[in-house]
């Protein structure tokens, strides 16, 4: 326990580190793929290609996509950024067909009613069909957002890895420190569960009509009926 | 006023809605669009508020061309009401019916007030407004659907087959209300509903539509029934339609006689010095029919008159001329254990008996007179 006593300032610095890294890119990529996803549910043609493209790149490997990263970007070997743009892909590759999924369940008679009311495309996509879609959202997010931050530790490879150094520098130490090693693992953990936790609560406070389902509309997830006369 | 002139729709693969439609549709008026699957009624309908845009020919709404305004603008002035409601799961009931108006730029609060007021108007408690769809009954949605329409008080109201999803009681419920609503509102209505029962009772005009988006016959419900224009009207409005068009014709002419009545906890002597051609009713201290007794009934009845020993009766009709047709009347008569169908005046009370001979008669002097479409 001495050296996790010794390095809790290290460990709390490199937590955020950790966060930031992970979660900027779950942002970044919600916002790109919300055009995306939108795309590929208006149109088959646009679905039957982003949806594989996007299935496909999630397939890369972390570690290849970092270093290829600098070559892409042009940027430096250490910069932050080469971490953060590829969860950030990840993140695109994971919530494109999220959303089109989503945007997909929204019933029809309720986009034609919508229309019928005098919503333009755009404020009937902010008003109804992405409040709708939050459910099925909110689920995607929450497995980017913990993907994130497990990967962020491989980055350490390309010298940018939050809470990966520890696990790096531990297992390089001779004899390796395992106090240094296990510190690491749990706070990734711990932050993952946080992280989860707190988007799903989130997801919750979004969508209060989830929760107000009778029996009668389909016994919907968690329900807690409410007797109507 | 709606007026079609000569409205086509063609789809891509060559399919053909609507052909060459010409139809005016009166202001204030309920105008029901009806006719089997497949014959454009709801394609006509959504072409009013360019949910469908037509190929060919010219809509117009109180004279100007709907092709003229935006449409996004232009469906904000004009109330549409969906079958299942269509309502927004994620909004509260007050919240889906203020859309249009805080679309239109009212304010949240103003609006929500509005939205309110609605409830009432359409018949539901105030409580209901903050539930969300999903915890309402289906007629319960329908009617929230019906005030979300109206919220911004347009003057064309559409209608696309919006009951048909709710059971026949609902159903029933839902109709009257539309037409208790209409004679306060007077809105401009066009409804579209493959019930042709439904399309009677409602419409002050029923369009028939064929399929492939022809128009059959425009006519006022009595005359649809009356006199179909061919074959194929005549087996869309039902093998019945002579007996419903006894549905538009006033029980003001058929004959009512005088009725013996009798109280309830009188001695079942009296009850039977009572009987004519063997029959009485039974009434209350109001005078409101409870049923019938006969001379077979009360052979084996001693003592007063109680509530198990009558002959429950048949359909009661109201004798008053605004809201009796000749059709409640007969059917009364047919109804009665007696032959003798009951009429009752506007507080519940007998008023008389009507023969189903009667009913014919009275029926034979409106043809003479002219007061059957012919």
């Amino acid at each position: 326990m001495n050296w996790i006593l010794d390095h809790i300032p290290d460990l709390l610095a490199a937590s955020g580190d950790h966060l930031q890294l992970a979660l900027i890119p779950v942002v970044v990529g919600l916002v790109l793929s919300l055009p995306l996803g939108w795309v590929a549910n208006r149109w088959t043609v646009a679905r039957a290609i982003m949806v594989p493209v996007s299935g496909l790149l999630y397939t890369i490997p972390s570690l290849a996509l970092f270093v290829m990263m600098p070559l892409l970007l042009g940027t430096k070997i250490l910069d932050p950024i080469n971490v953060q743009a590829a969860l950030t892909v990840y993140t695109v590759a994971l919530l494109v067909r999220s959303i089109a999924d989503a945007l997909a369940a929204v019933p029809e008679s309720v986009v034609q009613a919508a229309s019928a009311m005098g919503y333009r495309t755009a404020g009937r996509f902010f008003a109804v069909e992405l409040p709708l879609a939050v459910p099925v959202l909110v689920a995607g997010v929450r497995v980017a957002a913990v993907s994130n931050i497990s990967l962020v530790a491989v980055g350490q490879i390309i010298g940018v890895g939050g809470l990966g150094y520890f696990l790096l520098h531990g297992a390089q130490t001779s004899p390796p420190n395992f106090q240094e090693i296990i510190a690491g693992i749990a706070l990734i953990v711990v932050l993952a569960l946080i992280v989860d936790g707190l988007l799903a609560l989130a997801g919750r406070a979004l969508t209060p009509w989830t929760r107000q389902q009778v029996g009668r509309a389909g016994g919907g997830r968690r329900s807690r009926a409410v007797v109507v006369k | 006023m709606i007026e079609f002139q000569s409205v086509t729709k063609r789809y891509p693969d060559g399919t053909v809605a609507v052909d060459a439609l010409d139809l005016t549709i009166d202001a204030g008026k309920i105008t029901v669009l009806v006719g089997p699957s497949g014959c454009g009624k709801t394609t006509s309908l959504r072409m009013i508020n360019r949910m469908v845009e037509a190929s060919s020919g010219t809509i117009l709404v109180n004279g100007a061309d709907v092709r003229a305004q935006r449409p996004a603008t232009l469906r904000r002035g004009i109330g549409y009401v969906i079958q299942n409601a269509g309502l927004f799961p994620h909004r509260t009931v007050v919240d889906n019916i203020a859309t249009v108006p805080i679309l239109l730029g009212t304010k949240k609060a103003a609006a929500r007030r509005r939205a309110e007021e609605l409830l009432d108007t359409v018949g539901l408690p105030r409580e209901l407004g903050g539930r969300y769809p999903a915890q309402l009954s289906g007629g319960q949605q329908q009617r929230v659907g019906v005030a979300r329409a109206l919220a911004a008080d347009p003057p064309v109201l559409l209608m696309d087959e919006p009951f048909s999803a709710v059971d026949p009681v609902v159903r029933d419920d839902l109709q009257e209300e539309l037409l208790r609503l209409q004679s306060e509102l007077g809105k401009t209505i066009v409804f579209v509903t493959h019930d042709i029962d439904e399309a009677i009772k409602l419409g002050d005009k029923v369009a028939v539509l064929r399929v492939g988006g022809t128009l059959a016959q425009y006519d006022t419900p009595a005359t649809l029934l009356a006199k179909p224009v061919d074959d194929f009207v005549a087996s869309f409005v039902g093998r019945d339609r002579g007996y419903r068009a006894l549905g538009f014709l006033s029980a003001h002419g058929a004959q009512i006689a005088p009725l013996s009545t009798v109280p309830l906890g009188s001695p079942v002597d009296a009850a039977r010095a009572a009987l004519e051609n063997g029959w009485a009713v039974v009434v209350d201290e109001g005078k409101a029919p409870l049923g019938w007794v006969s001379s077979t009934s009360l052979s084996t009845v001693e003592g007063e008159l109680r509530s198990a020993d009558l002959v429950s009766g048949g359909s009661l009709y109201a004798a008053d001329a605004k809201s009796g047709s000749l059709r409640t009347a007969l059917d009364a008569a047919l109804s009665s254990p007696s032959g003798i169908g009951i009429a009752v005046d506007s507080d519940g009370a007998v008023a008389g008996g009507v023969t189903a001979e009667s009913v014919l008669k009275a029926l034979d002097e409106a043809r003479r007179s002219g007061g059957v479409p012919s």
